[in-house]
């Protein structure tokens, strides 16, 4: 009696692991790709059968190599397909591998796999897609539909990074401590960017951010003890703890300031704590451990009044020392606008008006300091500026309600749309 | 008799769950836990976060503070339930109850010693657990 969705849960998980080892067979992504299908299918049918194995991934690790095999063995000869009874070792497959794979392999397996997905050589938008088909094992067609891209424009993405991942000669070995260190920032870049992707739009996109957040925690059972992937994590479980709340039902997005903070999600807000706590515990401060600990305030905060905005000051003063960035800096102005007011907000983002020009938040937060200071014309030239930056519909629908605001208040009164 | 139930499973194929997963996991082993208040024989449960949020103390001299749990396992513990039984036999009828519910992974039956109720000063310490 074996649950379907069991079955599905144990493929998902086991697939990193799973698709590793047999990336260290047959050192060619295609070949450990469908050795990995081709297990499951066996595991659909036999699973059910004779009830689930006690290791999964050790399971289909076996079985997928000796299907691969056969499949090598079968296509030199022509012969007929074997049929299930015919493969070899099938039966005890479990016992065997279990021994053989131990922590430490486990470890480099899925480490090499998330290098491969995130070598250097490969443009960010490769990466991404390499690491959801290889690593997350989503289906091309469900990453075209996140990127609102073809299916065919997706799988040719896909193919080549293959292509390049083979042109550039792959090292299968697993890598040096240096080399580790550089690479694990870029697995941690790129699980970041899926995050992103998924969180700024909700939606079809809503999935990737889900699945940035088991990245995110396979990446973590890697480095223990590495803080930045403790932040990594915790940020990502922060900000994706608050996406019930984050959109209107016409789409729209609804600010941080006046979310319904009963729909955070409370389960996740405590893990992300936790995580958060233990990596300050290091006292080895990094961008990701920051913005954690600025989401963990907004987290703790029952209420937007009782947001420590000059603790978010300094946080952001050192993300700034730590990431210098003008899109931090604008941040920053956000909580300084709180705490000081949106006069010396307004002194912070003047300065990079020529940097930002292009960027839709600046012009939206100029328009909204400029609102607050009764500089309603001034506001809204920023605010037009920022409707024709938006990046999606919601964006665009948050700058019209101010937009909307603004001309009421010309409006007679009883014109003015209720709110 | 005092039993602890201690829950076993792989936390990256509990943790892969989707939330409509989880619900129907839970909504199922409700009925369970529902016949044991029912029946008076259900203690305090409880579920862990995952290792990932574990922090480990070895009590060595100077004791040693290490990230993660005490140790790395194939299934990990992720909860457990504190139940009273009239014998073996009874918990593990409970154990198969809900083993039924939510498959996958292992049930530890093991005997309390003592058991004490405890106290906590900030009563939102056990909101936490709804």
């Amino acid at each position: 009696m074996t649950d379907l969705a069991w079955i599905n849960g144990a493929i998902a998980a086991a697939r990193p692991q799973a698709v590793g080892a047999l990336l260290r067979y047959f050192r060619d992504l295609d070949t450990a790709e469908e050795a990995f299908q081709d297990a499951c299918l066996r595991a659909l049918k036999n699973w059910p059968k004779n009830g689930p194995p006690r290791d999964p991934a050790a399971w289909l690790i076996m079985v997928g190599r000796n299907a691969a095999l056969d499949g090598v063995r079968r296509q030199a000869r022509m012969t007929a397909l074997p049929s299930e009874e015919a493969l070899s070792d099938l039966d005890d497959a479990e016992a065997r591998t279990v021994e053989q794979i131990d922590g430490s392999d486990y470890r480099d397996d899925v480490l090499r796999l998330l290098f491969i997905c995130c070598h250097p050589d490969l443009p960010a938008t490769q990466q991404i897609a390499l690491a959801l088909r290889i690593v997350s094992g989503l289906s091309v067609r469900q990453i075209a539909r996140a990127f609102l891209v073809s299916e065919a424009a997706m799988e040719q993405r896909i193919t080549r990074a293959k292509a390049r991942i083979a042109q550039a000669g792959t090292s299968f070995e697993t890598p040096g401590p240096i080399e580790r260190a550089e690479r694990v920032a870029a697995v941690a870049a790129m699980v970041y960017l899926v995050f992103n992707e998924g969180y700024s739009v909700g939606g079809p996109k809503a999935p990737l951010a889900e699945e940035a957040i088991r990245l995110g925690r396979l990446l973590l059972r890697l480095f223990q003890t590495e803080p930045e992937i403790m932040g990594l994590l915790a940020l990502m479980l922060l900000q994706h703890a608050r996406t019930s709340a984050r959109f209107a039902e016409d789409g729209s997005i609804i600010l941080l300031d006046d979310q319904d903070r009963a729909l955070w999600d409370g389960k996740l807000i405590a893990e992300g704590l936790a995580l958060i706590d233990k990596a300050m515990r290091h006292r080895r401060p990094g961008v990701y451990q920051v913005q954690a600990a600025i989401a963990a305030l907004h987290a703790r905060a029952e209420t937007p009044a009782e947001t420590d905005w000059g603790q978010i000051d300094r946080l952001y003063a050192t993300l700034e020392r730590l990431q210098p960035s003008p899109v931090v800096t604008l941040n920053r102005a956000v909580a300084v606008s709180k705490v000081e007011g949106p006069e010396a907000a307004l002194a912070i983002i003047e300065p990079l008006a020529g940097r930002l020009s292009g960027y839709f938040h600046f012009h939206g937060l100029k328009g909204a300091l400029l609102l607050e200071l009764g500089r309603n014309a001034e506001a809204r030239v920023a605010f037009d500026r920022a409707i024709a930056l938006a990046n999606t519909p919601a964006e665009a629908a948050h700058i019209r309600q101010h937009l909307d605001r603004l001309a009421a208040d010309h409006a007679p009164a009883e014109a003015a749309p209720a709110r | 008799m005092l039993y602890a139930l201690l829950c076993y499973n792989d936390e990256d194929v509990v943790f892969s769950w989707t939330k409509e997963q989880d619900d129907a996991v839970m909504a199922r082993l409700d009925v369970v836990h529902e016949r044991l208040r029912k029946a008076g024989k259900m203690g305090p449960s409880l579920r862990l976060l995952p290792t990932t949020a574990a922090t480990t103390l070895r009590k060595s001299d100077p004791p040693l503070v290490i990230d993660g749990p005490f140790a790395e396992t194939k299934e990990q513990l992720l909860g457990f339930y504190v139940i009273d039984c009239k014998d073996l036999d009874e918990a593990l009828e409970v154990a198969r109850q809900l083993g039924e519910a939510n498959p996958g992974g292992s049930y530890e039956i093991r005997p309390i010693r003592l058991f004490l109720p405890g106290v906590f000063a900030d009563a939102e310490a056990l909101e936490t657990s709804a």
